[in-house]
């Protein structure tokens, strides 16, 4: 590049910066940090942010703990924030379409509002329960705003004779233990072999088993909920399994999983759909086709990006440090040019606080498919294991026992062999692999929504095309 | 007062846990609870908290600002 042209280009970056537009739609986590950093990053034109939920950004974690406990207000979650972001907040209305040719987003009551880059940030929801009738009894809840957390609080203080739990993820099972610290009975239900088999696997999932049962948790697993039934006001009394027995309850917590939020990407011509919004490493969305764009970013639990450490998959970290981390890298790339571009390559991990047991993970732990404990003592619940495939560590998990986790950290981040030499301390008699028990991932879970069209190169390409339920 | 914990980063060191007990609090062994929005009289104690923290891993606001309540 000669000169000049040096200089033009790095003119229009600074016009960009200081005139420039940009929207961000999603008001949590993710679209707040991403905003913090865009001004630290020095955008000082006119930055708009939009989200569905009229409260100003907050924490979702504390919802199943700290919150259903009592200890801390629904409400009370808000926050901080790292520095001004001097923005347009749009709060408490949804986005519901993008326009990519005239650059805009349009808004559930009717407005359009321009932009000249965009960040797509608007997460995931609760996946409902699929009879409507069932759902709409009293009494049943659902947890993912802070809305739905208040509500389940105050049915948890009232006593409720028995706690009915359909699912046995993070969530279910952090909301089961506050039951027993509550002293509620709570019925567990899940169709899995043994809670958080999604997350960490069969033998790990058979501990956690153990600690719900040892804790009064009425676990049931291999099991699904076949109805809810109500009493003559509509409030919920029992529910009936798919073994044909009943569970009597009066409040049923549904935590179905999460559904991403991209219906509102219908039609917009952008790579997106159940799979969250296709995107490349630095947080540049996909078109329709997998064309990267120019002036589209997606950050947070929504974004499939590709992972060098994991054979360049895409994958889908619905993680809290991904949102953090990836809006600091999507601001970046939104007022950098290429050569100044960061790559998001967070080392992904997680915690859940469940019956007084710390639970960490860095790494994907489903990528593996062996597992060894490696410290501690299963019996004690503290412990670390590690996930392998094909002679690789891949992930860690720790039962209290965090300390350690930077340790198996540093060794997933440049594939060391597995099993892994054996730590300097606190070492079991014997380390031996074993498969970690993922289930089948091959089972179909959704319906293709893309298909392609076409022969000449100049029309060929991919149409959405809208499920049919 | 906004605080939130990073709880990757958190190891469960537990300083904070000594310097501002109201606030900060252990679930077992090494799981961290916490207040996110603590009384201001507490601010003293939260700060060092922070300050304490091995890990570095708690923030609290320190902004006056009020924006962001605005809604269409």
């Amino acid at each position: 590049m000669n000169a000049s042209t040096k200089e033009k280009v790095a003119d229009l970056v600074a016009t960009f910066k200081s005139t420039g537009r940009i929207v961000i739609v999603g008001a949590s986590l993710a679209g707040l940090r991403a905003a913090e950093a865009l001004r630290k990053e020095g955008f000082t034109g006119k930055l708009t942010i939009i989200g569905d939920e009229p409260e100003e950004p907050y924490d979702r974690p504390p919802l199943s703990k700290q919150v259903l406990k009592g200890w801390v207000p629904a409400d009370h979650t808000k926050l901080p924030r790292a520095r001004q972001v001097d923005a347009e907040w749009r709060l408490g209305v949804a986005a519901t379409g993008l326009d990519r040719v005239n650059k805009q987003v349009r808004l559930a009551n009717g407005e359009q509002v321009p932009f000249d880059r965009l960040l797509i940030a608007t997460g995931t929801r609760a996946r409902e329960w699929p009879n409507k009738k069932e759902a709409a009894l009293e009494g049943v809840f659902t947890i993912r705003t802070s809305n739905d957390a208040a509500r389940l609080q105050k049915a948890l203080a009232a006593k409720p004779s028995r706690v009915l739990v359909i699912g046995a993820g993070f969530v279910g099972s952090e909301v089961a233990s506050v039951c027993r610290e509550l002293g509620l009975p709570v019925t567990v239900v899940e169709r899995a072999s043994a809670p958080l088999v999604g997350a960490l696997g069969g033998v790990i999932g058979a501990i956690a088993a153990e600690m719900q049962r040892d804790h009064g948790v009425d676990l049931r697993t291999g099991i699904g909920v076949k109805s809810l039934e109500g009493d003559g006001k509509g409030h919920v009394r029992r529910a009936r399994l798919s073994d044909d027995s009943v569970v009597e309850c009066d409040v049923v917590l549904k935590s179905l999983g999460s559904i991403r939020n991209t219906e509102w990407l219908q039609g917009a011509g952008i790579a997106a759909g159940f799979w969250g919004v296709g995107c490349d490493a630095g947080c540049r969305a996909f078109d329709i086709n997998g064309v990267v764009t120019d002036s589209i970013f997606v950050v947070g639990d929504i974004a499939r990006f590709p992972y060098v450490l994991y054979e360049y998959q895409f994958l889908v970290l619905e993680h809290w440090d991904n949102a953090v981390l990836g809006a600091q890298v999507a601001a970046h790339n939104m007022v950098s040019l290429e050569a100044d571009r960061w790559p998001h390559l967070p080392l992904p991990g997680f915690w859940s606080g469940q019956f007084g047991v710390n639970i960490k993970s860095v790494g994907v732990c489903s990528f593996g498919n062996e597992i060894v404990f490696t410290q501690g003592s299963v019996k004690e619940r503290r412990f670390a294991a590690a996930y392998g495939r094909r002679g690789r560590i891949v992930a860690a998990v720790t039962f209290n026992h965090a300390k350690w986790l930077e340790h198996y950290g540093a060794q997933i981040e440049r594939s060391a062999p597995f099993p892994p030499p054996p730590a300097g301390y606190d070492r079991p008699p014997e380390l031996k692999p074993v498969p970690a028990e993922f289930p089948d991932p091959h089972v179909t879970t959704s319906l293709p929504t893309v298909i392609l069209t076409g022969h000449d190169p100049t029309e060929r390409g991919a149409e959405f095309q809208a499920r049919v339920h | 007062m906004r605080v939130v914990v990073d709880l990757n980063r958190c190891l469960g060191y537990a300083q904070c846990v000594f310097l501002a007990p109201t606030v900060f609090e252990l679930h077992g062994e090494e799981a961290l609870m916490y207040d996110p929005n603590p009384d201001d009289a507490t601010r003293l104690k939260v700060l060092r908290a922070a300050a304490a923290c091995p890990v570095q891993a708690i923030l609290v606001e320190r902004l006056g600002d009020k924006e962001g309540s605005a809604t269409s």
